[in-house]
C-alpha cells in the first residue's frame, strides 16, 4: 500500500491529544449537590436540557468512578471535610467545577459557618457564576472544560504538576 | 414483620451466638438523600434496628443573616430556604412582617400570592413525587414530573425573571404585577398539567412493585403525628384533618372551593396518595383564582410607607424620589413596633411560619423560621425502626426532606 | 387563664394583632404547658425557640423562650413565653409531653446554650460537636471568629 493511500485511511495525532480527546468526551460527573444549585443540576440532567448531548450524562454517586466533580451549592464547616475526602477519593485525572456563587465565593452567605469559596481548600478548574446558574451556563462550563482538557491535557497528567496549580488561587487570607 | 427494635435486636441466634448489630453510615453524600444529611444505621442483618440522624451539613446561619438584613432584603435569603417552593417562603416571611407592621395587602395582591403559592405547591409535590419514584427505581416517573416543573419555571420566569429563587414578594405587595402573558401561560399550564398527573398516576399508582415497596412502610399513627408536631401532608396522611388553608384562612383561600386531602394509613403510600390528590386540588384553586383576579393596584399605597414607588415616579417627581430615599436609607425605612409576631402558611411540606421580633429598626431583631422538614425528619428513626435497609430511601423520599430548610 | 394562674402563679397576658401571649415564670414552664395540653386541648407544639434580648430596648432579661401551641380541635393559638438569665439558663424539658420537642430543644441548646433539664439527648444538632460558642447569641458576630477558615488546604499535588 502506498503511503499516499495510507494517509486517506488513518489520522495522525499526538498521543496526548488522542488521550485528551477521549477523556474530554467521556466526563463522568460526580454531583456534589448540596443546595439550590443541585436542583438546576438535576434539571440539566433531565429531559429538557439533556447534558447527554455533551457526553457527560453518566452521573455517578461513587467518587471512585468519576473524574469531574460538580460542587453545586454552599459548603459549610461540617461539610468541608466530607468534600475534601470525596475529592481525595476520586481517581486521577480529575477536574472540579464550582457551580454557583455560593460554592465559588460564599455568595450571600457571609456567615459564621459557610466556607467562603471552596477554592480556598480544594483546587477548582471552572467557576460558574449565577445564583443559581441556568442549565445552559452549566453546559457551557462543561464545554469550556472540555476545551481546556483538549488544550492542555497530557497522558500522564503533567499539567497538574505545574507550580501555579499547586497554590490555592485565593491569596487573600482573612485575619 | 416485627416492628419494635428490641424484639429482634436481643433475640439470640439459632446457634447460640451473641447477636450483634452492624453500624452503617448513610450519607452525607448519597443519591437518595437528595441533598445532604447523614444517618448512622444500626443494622441487624438487613433490618434497621435503629437510625441516628446527624444533620447540620448545610447549616448556613439563615436566622443570623435575618438579623442584619432589612425586611425586603431578607426575602432573597428565604428563597434559598426551601428552594423547591421559594415563593411559599417569600409569602410566609412577608406575611409575618406585615402582621408585625399591621399592613393589610390589597385583594389583587392576595389573589396573586395565592396563585403563586399553589403553583409552588404543585412544583414541590412534583419534585417530591418524582424523587420518590426515582429512589425506588422509577426513572421515567421523575422525567414526567420534571416536564411539569419546567412549565412552572417558565411561568415564574415570565412573572419575575428567575427560574427559581424568585424573591417575588415585597412588604405590602409583590415585585411585579401579574401580566396577561403570565395569565395565558398559567391557562395553558392548567390544560397541560392534568395529562402529566394522569401519566404519573397510571405509571405508579397501581404499579405492583411500587405499591409493595411503599404500603405498610414507615407507619405514623394519628396520635403520634400530633405528638411529634407533624403538619402538612405528613400529618394528613395519618388522618389529621388539619390544613391551615381551611382552619386558619389566610390570603384568598376562603374564596375558593377545594377539599382537604387525607388518608388513614399513615404509611409511605398514603403520603404518596395525599400529595397526588393535593396536586389536583391545587390545580382547582389556580383555575378558580386565575379567572377571578380582582382589578386594582397590586401594592398598597405610598402612605403606608413600606412599598417603593414605581420607577417612573421616582425619576420624574420629587415626592417619589423622597419616599424612595426615605425607604432605602439604612437609618430610615419602615418603622416597626417593639413587638413579636408569628404568622404561618400551609407550605407544601407543612406549617411554615416565621416568628419575627421587631425592635423599631427596619431590621428584624430575630427572624425565626419554623421549618417543617426539621420537625418531620425528627420522626425518621421512629418510622424506619424494624424495616429493611432498602426501605430507608422509600421513607426518606416520602418525607420530602429539603436539607436547606432542615438545617437553615 | 385563671386556671393557669392558679397552677403556676403570676401570669401576664398580652394581646397583639389577634395573637394571645402569656408569660409564665421559667421554673413553671413545664407545669403550665402540661396544664394547657391536658386540660385545655393545646395538643400540638408548633415550635420551641428563643430570643436573645441582649441589645433589645427596655429588656430586663437575657433570654426569652417561646413555645407556640395550637389546639387542633379548637383551632386556637397560644404563645407561651418564659425568661431565663445567665449564668445558668435552664428550664425543664417538655420532651415527656411532646416527642416533637426533642429536636427543637436541641436546636435551642445548640444556638443559644440554654439547658433543658431532663432532655434525653442534649447534644449539638446543627453545628459541629467541637464548636464551643453559641452562634445565635447577640454577642457572637455574624461573620464568626474565623472558624470557617480553619481547615487544611488541598492542592493538586497532594490530592
Amino acid at each position: 500500500m502506498a503511503v499516499a493511500d495510507l494517509m486517506d485511511q488513518v489520522a495522525t495525532t499526538k498521543l496526548d491529544e488522542l488521550v485528551s480527546w477521549c477523556r474530554k468526551n467521556s466526563l463522568w460527573p460526580m454531583p456534589f449537590a448540596t443546595a439550590c444549585c443541585g436542583i438546576e443540576l438535576m434539571a440539566t440532567g433531565a429531559s429538557r436540557h439533556d447534558i447527554a448531548r455533551f457526553g457527560s450524562e453518566v452521573f455517578r454517586f461513587s467518587p471512585r468512578q468519576c473524574d469531574l466533580m460538580i460542587v453545586a451549592g454552599r459548603v459549610v464547616m461540617k461539610m468541608l471535610p466530607v468534600l475534601q475526602r470525596i475529592w481525595q477519593q476520586m481517581p486521577e485525572p480529575k477536574w472540579c467545577i464550582s457551580m454557583g456563587a455560593c460554592a465559588s465565593t460564599g455568595g450571600v452567605f457571609d456567615t459564621y459557618c459557610v466556607v467562603q469559596g471552596i477554592d480556598r481548600f480544594i483546587p477548582v478548574d471552572m467557576y460558574v457564576p449565577g445564583c443559581p446558574p441556568r442549565p445552559e451556563q452549566l453546559i457551557q462550563a462543561v464545554v469550556d472544560l472540555q476545551a481546556k482538557i483538549q488544550r492542555e491535557g497530557t497522558i500522564f497528567g503533567r499539567e497538574f504538576a505545574v507550580a501555579s496549580r499547586q497554590q490555592t488561587k485565593r491569596a487573600l487570607q482573612e485575619v | 414483620m416485627p416492628l419494635t427494635p428490641s424484639v429482634f435486636a436481643d433475640e439470640p441466634t439459632q446457634d447460640g451466638m451473641q447477636p450483634y448489630l452492624w453500624t452503617m453510615n448513610f450519607g452525607p453524600q448519597h443519591p437518595a438523600t437528595h441533598t445532604t444529611l447523614r444517618l448512622v444505621l444500626k443494622l441487624d442483618g438487613e433490618r434497621v434496628a435503629d437510625a441516628i440522624p446527624d444533620i447540620g451539613f448545610l447549616h448556613s446561619g439563615f436566622e443570623k443573616i435575618g438579623e442584619s438584613l432589612d425586611f425586603n432584603q431578607y426575602v432573597t435569603v428565604t428563597d434559598r430556604m426551601n428552594y423547591i417552593s421559594p415563593m411559599s417562603n417569600n409569602v410566609a416571611w412577608h406575611m409575618a412582617v406585615e402582621k408585625l407592621m399591621g399592613i393589610t395587602v390589597t385583594p389583587r395582591c392576595s389573589y396573586v400570592r395565592t396563585i403563586v403559592c399553589e403553583l409552588m405547591r404543585i412544583s414541590d409535590h412534583l419534585l417530591c413525587l418524582g424523587a420518590m419514584g426515582l429512589d425506588v427505581g422509577a426513572i421515567t416517573h421523575f422525567m414526567f414530573a420534571f416536564s411539569g416543573r419546567e412549565k412552572i419555571y417558565e411561568i415564574a420566569e415570565a412573572l419575575c425573571g428567575a427560574r427559581f429563587t424568585h424573591s417575588y414578594t415585597r412588604v405590602g405587595g409583590v415585585m411585579r404585577d401579574i401580566t396577561p402573558q403570565v395569565v395565558g401561560m398559567i391557562r395553558d399550564f392548567l390544560k397541560f398539567m392534568p395529562g402529566v398527573i394522569d401519566d404519573m398516576e397510571k405509571l405508579l399508582g397501581q404499579n405492583r412493585i411500587f405499591v409493595d415497596r411503599m404500603a405498610g412502610v414507615g407507619v405514623l399513627t394519628k396520635e403520634e403525628a400530633t405528638n411529634r408536631s407533624c403538619t402538612g401532608p405528613m400529618a394528613r396522611a395519618s388522618g389529621v384533618t388539619r390544613d391551615l388553608r381551611i382552619d386558619e384562612p389566610y390570603l384568598s383561600y376562603p374564596d375558593f372551593d377545594f377539599k382537604i386531602c387525607c388518608a388513614r394509613e399513615g404509611d409511605c403510600m398514603a403520603r404518596y396518595q395525599v400529595r397526588m390528590a393535593e396536586l389536583i386540588e391545587s390545580l382547582k384553586i389556580v383555575a378558580q383564582a386565575i379567572e377571578n383576579i380582582p382589578a386594582g393596584p397590586v401594592n398598597i399605597g405610598p402612605e403606608q410607607r413600606s412599598v417603593l414607588p414605581p420607577p417612573g415616579q421616582v425619576w420624574t417627581t420629587i415626592e417619589g424620589l423622597i419616599s424612595h430615599f426615605e425607604l432605602v436609607m439604612p437609618n430610615r425605612g419602615a418603622q416597626v413596633p417593639n413587638e413579636e409576631a408569628y404568622a404561618a402558611i400551609e407550605s407544601p411540606n407543612g406549617e411554615l411560619g416565621f416568628y419575627v421580633v421587631g425592635d423599631g429598626s427596619p431590621r428584624a431583631y430575630r427572624a425565626r423560621c419554623r421549618p417543617p422538614s426539621f420537625v418531620h425528619f425528627a420522626t425518621f428513626p421512629h418510622l424506619i425502626r424494624g424495616h429493611t435497609l432498602s426501605d430507608v430511601v422509600a421513607v426518606l423520599g416520602s418525607l420530602n426532606i429539603i436539607a436547606a430548610e432542615l438545617d437553615r | 387563664m385563671d386556671a393557669l394562674r392558679a397552677c403556676v402563679g403570676e401570669v401576664s397576658v398580652s394581646e397583639f394583632r389577634g395573637a394571645t401571649r402569656v408569660v409564665v415564670p421559667a421554673a413553671t414552664v413545664h407545669d403550665a404547658l402540661e396544664l394547657l395540653k391536658e386540660k385545655h386541648g393545646f395538643d400540638l407544639l408548633i415550635d420551641v425557640t428563643c430570643v436573645d434580648y441582649l441589645n433589645y430596648p427596655d429588656a430586663k432579661d437575657r433570654f426569652g423562650l417561646v413555645y407556640l401551641l395550637v389546639g387542633t380541635d379548637t383551632n386556637l393559638r397560644l404563645t407561651v413565653r418564659a425568661f431565663v438569665n445567665d449564668p445558668d439558663p435552664t428550664v425543664r424539658s417538655v420532651v415527656d409531653l411532646w416527642e416533637g420537642a426533642n429536636w427543637l430543644e436541641r436546636e435551642v441548646w445548640d444556638m443559644f446554650g440554654i439547658k433543658f433539664a431532663g432532655h434525653p439527648d442534649l447534644r449539638r444538632i446543627l453545628m459541629p460537636h467541637e464548636f464551643t460558642v453559641f452562634p445565635l447569641r447577640k454577642d457572637y458576630p455574624l461573620q464568626g471568629m474565623g472558624e470557617r477558615h480553619n481547615f487544611p488546604v488541598l492542592t493538586r499535588g497532594e490530592s
